[in-house]
């Protein structure tokens, strides 16, 4: 299993914090809707996790890898 | 470490902005920058580029909160995030700002005289006569420059304590231009609100 960033969207207030700092570019704002995770990029360091002022964002087991 | 844009030094600009209201509060309608942009950016089809890039508020959050620490860095209460209260926020944010901006208009029509203080979150007032000269504009602008600085300053002085309190950008989660923005970029992509 890998770890993933997952953003809760409902919550998410799309401030791009997250994407502020995020090492490899694996996080955006969509639209300014929500911020959305590229999963094959995102390395689950869980820094946009820390930063994300709502606390939307979790880091989980996300996909098997490959 | 990533590469530094332009746009990443916006923070001083809001530093800028206080600063020149502290000598002539005329400088405050300067602020109509920061009101009238992101709505604009958000309507035609640059979703959140302000909060995300250009917002010299949410930066200079960071830049105290996080670059210099002064923030407590742990995870704020729920409701600060949540639905009700973000749009309860915005509500009373905009009709603090409708007052004020009748406020202005008692003025403009001579129902009222020019009051030369500032009101700090919504109940102090705290003298500012040094910033302006009277007589240098029409009464009504310089009481919405006023009355402008004071919305300016008190959502800093929010913004700064929930910083502190919080997490260094707490502000933005219940930032009443970000929730203006991100519901009209919502509405634009038919995303429930």
């Amino acid at each position: 299993m890998e770890r993933k960033s997952s953003v809760d969207r409902n919550v998410c207030v799309a401030c791009g914090a997250c994407a502020k700092v995020c090492p490899k570019g694996a996080i955006s704002v969509w639209k300014g809707c929500y911020a959305q995770v590229t999963e094959d990029v995102c390395v689950g360091c869980g820094l946009c996790a820390r930063t994300c002022p709502a606390g939307c964002i979790a880091v989980k087991e996300g996909r098997v890898a490959r | 470490m990533k590469k530094k844009r332009w746009y990443d030094y916006l923070w001083v600009w809001t530093i800028v902005y206080f600063a020149l209201g502290f000598f002539n509060i005329l400088f405050a309608w300067l602020g109509m920058i920061d009101f009238l942009v992101p709505l604009f950016i958000a309507l035609f089809g640059g979703g959140k580029a302000f909060c995300n890039r250009y917002c010299g508020r949410g930066q200079l959050l960071q830049q105290v909160g996080g670059c210099m620490k002064c923030s407590r860095n742990t995870a704020a209460p729920k409701f600060l995030s949540s639905k009700w209260f973000r749009y309860g926020f915005l509500v009373f944010f905009l009709t603090m700002f409708g007052n004020m901006v009748f406020q202005t208009y008692l003025v403009a029509a001579g129902a009222r005289g020019l009051r030369e203080a500032i009101k700090l979150l919504w109940m102090f007032r705290v003298p500012w006569g040094w910033a302006y000269t009277a007589g240098t504009v029409a009464d009504w602008i310089a009481q919405f420059s006023f009355g402008f600085y004071s919305i300016m300053l008190t959502s800093t002085i929010i913004g700064l304590a929930v910083m502190a309190l919080f997490k260094p950008r707490t502000w933005c989660t219940f930032c009443p231009m970000g929730s203006m923005t991100q519901m009209i970029c919502k509405i634009k992509a038919g995303e429930k609100l």
